[in-house]
């Protein structure tokens, strides 16, 4: 498996005016192989939506570089870039109700980006619109319809339309469940799992629900304050937690067995995310952690493999407790 | 069982839009036990909010209608009533929660008066008085520094801080019900963690009854001994939470276990999903609200009403598949004088 897109030292601070700035995403590294859905966990104001819209270039970048199949992406996109790299990258929003213009009918939303990129004529454009409305569960006659008139569930299922008509490779799905009922939700993840295997997508899967990334992803990416602190496989990183931080994101996730719940000793975390505007030295969990240590709050822990280094994507850790020195 | 501190029999609620009339609470009926958690489940749309803010008179009428039921508080009819015996009802005897703490408090006043508000309003505290108690509410909510907090204003606190301010305010008057309706969503699973012990603590020491509402089954699983399941503006099954989660007695409950990911390696299955979306309560259906989006659905279904069948004690379930003629066998639903495993 090839790397498909190569995250590397990327970095992206908004500056908040008096020498302050915000440190949304802090160094941060990742591969993601061809046809590989990576999850990325992470409370809020950890920086995954930012890494995820800089990945597509919808965020300018302040430092690093993203690699798309060997070639760096523009690190300030400008509006012929988009152009360029629509038909590779794509991302699918949050909130459905505001990432639908509400002026256009569903027919312009999705067929917008063919008329664009592909330069397709009116009807090649509808007919093109009519089956994938089909493909996502909808039907053709709704593209004459406003986004009003559909319910959340329906609204994403647009929203992924409109991502895929220009069969991108790669897509940011950032959040795209959470705002969805339980029953919806399931819809939404299989429609996902049925056109990635169908179309060979590759997905950065940003999510809060770590129950859901788990059973989503292949490998699972854990952000805290602007950085990862583990990267591994899903199953890996959710039954056998390394970081703190981890171990705590895990233990606070209720699951839905009384049984289980009964008997779960309380891993609550005293506290809540610093800002990330005055970001502490050394490693950003420190104040927090149950298992801190003196270098911990002087020396930032680097991701460093923990297993098995001739796997081509090994498990990795940030955290002193896994340092060989 | 003890006598319900609080039992709502009937109750529906209908509101008249431009549209026509929402039928949004079809004639639901629960009783809530001392000391005990009962935890409302459904999705959006369902009628679990409308249920408690009609029974807290917090539905606005007009555009909403109570049309029929009662709640009895104690044994004395709580519906349409703003005091009993001359004691509020409303942040007295029910303390209420909500989603969204950022707009629920007001913006312009210091967390630690709007608290002691409370306390002047119902328990006649002079400003002094009720500012002090406010820090100690702060306090034993968990709010570090409380005291310098009291003073900062909404802004200035996190979404976890600010549900610990709302949960200060609702217990202020010690109530006897805590009514939270969503009260984790909005908030990180390591917060939710938090506001969730910090309610189970605040019930074991003041011994009262918590209704939740959440559509979140890993936090029913965690807080509630008896669960309400919605569906449609009306209650589909109700039981123990063993009952609801191991025991399903209704295709829809069955339904979100199935639509939810299980924490198993091996169990590698797809989600199944439920398809379709739930019904139009300007028309809802004439017999079973869930019968268009349920895989067992027969004739009857979607000529009558079902009938609610007891499973066990304490178990009831409103689906034609409990009907003695009914012939059709799903493995996975539970049905009455089967054994329980646990």
């Amino acid at each position: 498996m090839t790397d498909l897109i190569k995250i590397d030292n990327l970095v992206k601070y908004f500056d908040i005016g008096r020498d302050q700035r915000v440190h949304a995403v802090d160094h941060v590294s990742l591969e993601i192989g061809e046809r590989e859905i990576v999850g990325l966990v992470g409370e809020s104001g950890s920086g995954k939506s930012t890494l995820g819209k800089a990945v597509v270039g919808l965020h300018d970048k302040t430092g690093g570089t993203v690699t798309f199949k060997g070639k760096e992406m523009p690190a300030r996109y400008a509006p012929a870039d988009f152009q360029a790299h629509a038909t590779d990258m794509q991302m699918i929003f949050q909130d459905p109700y505001s990432s639908l213009n509400p002026r256009m009918t569903v027919g312009e939303i999705i067929g917008e980006g063919l008329k664009l990129h592909r330069g397709l004529g009116n009807s090649a454009v509808r007919d093109s619109v009519a089956s994938w409305l089909e493909r996502v569960g909808l039907q053709a006659d709704h593209m004459s319809r406003y986004p009003h008139e559909f319910s959340g569930g329906q609204r994403q299922r647009i929203g992924i339309a409109r991502a895929l008509i220009l069969e991108p490779e790669f897509v940011v799905c950032d959040e795209p469940i959470s705002a969805l009922d339980v029953s919806v939700q399931a819809q939404v993840i299989n429609l996902l799992d049925e056109l990635k295997e169908s179309m060979g997508l590759t997905l950065l899967f940003i999510a809060h629900d770590l129950s859901m990334v788990r059973y989503v992803s292949d490998r699972m990416a854990v952000m805290y304050l602007g950085s990862l602190v583990e990267v591994g496989r899903a199953n890996e990183v959710f039954f056998e937690p390394k970081h703190p931080y981890t171990k705590i994101l895990v233990g606070s996730n209720p699951e839905p067995d009384p049984r289980h719940e009964r008997h779960r000793a309380s891993t609550t975390i005293q506290g809540e995310i610093p800002s990330p505007v005055n970001v502490p030295e050394g490693c950003r969990f420190a104040n927090r952690c149950p298992e801190v240590m003196d270098r911990c709050r002087s020396e930032t822990p680097q991701l460093i493999p923990v297993n098995d280094v001739t796997e081509e994507h090994p498990r990795e850790v940030a955290c002193h407790l896994f340092s060989r020195d | 069982m003890a006598e319900p501190i609080l039992s709502v029999n009937d109750l529906a609620v209908e509101f008249d839009t431009y549209g026509g009339t929402v039928q949004a609470v079809r004639g639901v009926s629960f009783d809530v036990q001392p000391g005990e958690t009962l935890a409302i489940v459904g999705e959006s749309g369902c009628g679990k909010s409308v249920t408690v803010q009609s029974i807290m008179g917090l539905t606005p009428m007009p555009p909403g209608r109570i049309t029929s039921g009662n709640a009895l508080l104690n044994g004395v009819d709580i519906l349409g009533r703003k005091t009993i015996n001359g004691e509020d009802i409303r942040g007295d005897k029910i303390g209420m929660i909500f989603q969204d703490p950022m707009t629920s408090l007001n913006p312009t006043m210091n967390i630690g008066s709007q608290i002691a508000e409370t306390l002047i309003v119902h328990r006649g505290y002079s400003k002094k008085q009720a500012f002090a108690r406010a820090v100690e509410l702060l306090d034993m909510s968990k709010i570090p520094e409380a005291e310098k907090r009291a003073k900062q204003y909404p802004f200035e606190f996190s979404g976890g801080m600010l549900q610990r301010a709302m949960i200060a305010m609702a217990i202020a008057c010690e109530p006897e019900i805590l009514i939270a309706d969503e009260p984790t969503t909005a908030l990180d699973v390591t917060i939710q963690a938090q506001i969730l012990d910090l309610l189970n603590d605040l019930q074991r020491e003041n011994g009262m009854s918590i209704i939740l509402i959440t559509h979140d089954l890993g936090v029913v699983a965690r807080m509630a001994q008896e669960v309400l399941v919605m569906y449609a503006g009306q209650v589909v099954e109700r039981g123990s939470v063993d009952d609801i989660f191991y025991r399903p007695g209704h295709p829809y409950n069955l339904g979100l276990h199935a639509a939810m990911p299980t924490n198993d390696p091996e169990a590698e299955s797809r989600l199944t999903p439920i398809d379709g979306s739930p019904p139009d309560l300007f028309h809802p259906p004439a017999g079973c609200g869930y019968c268009a989006r349920c895989p067992y659905s027969m004739q009857v279904c979607i000529d009558t009403p079902p009938p609610t069948y007891t499973l066990s004690e304490g178990h009831e379930a409103a689906c034609w598949l409990h009907h003695e003629s009914n012939t059709q066998v799903v493995p996975e639903i539970h049905h009455a004088g089967e054994a329980v495993n646990d």
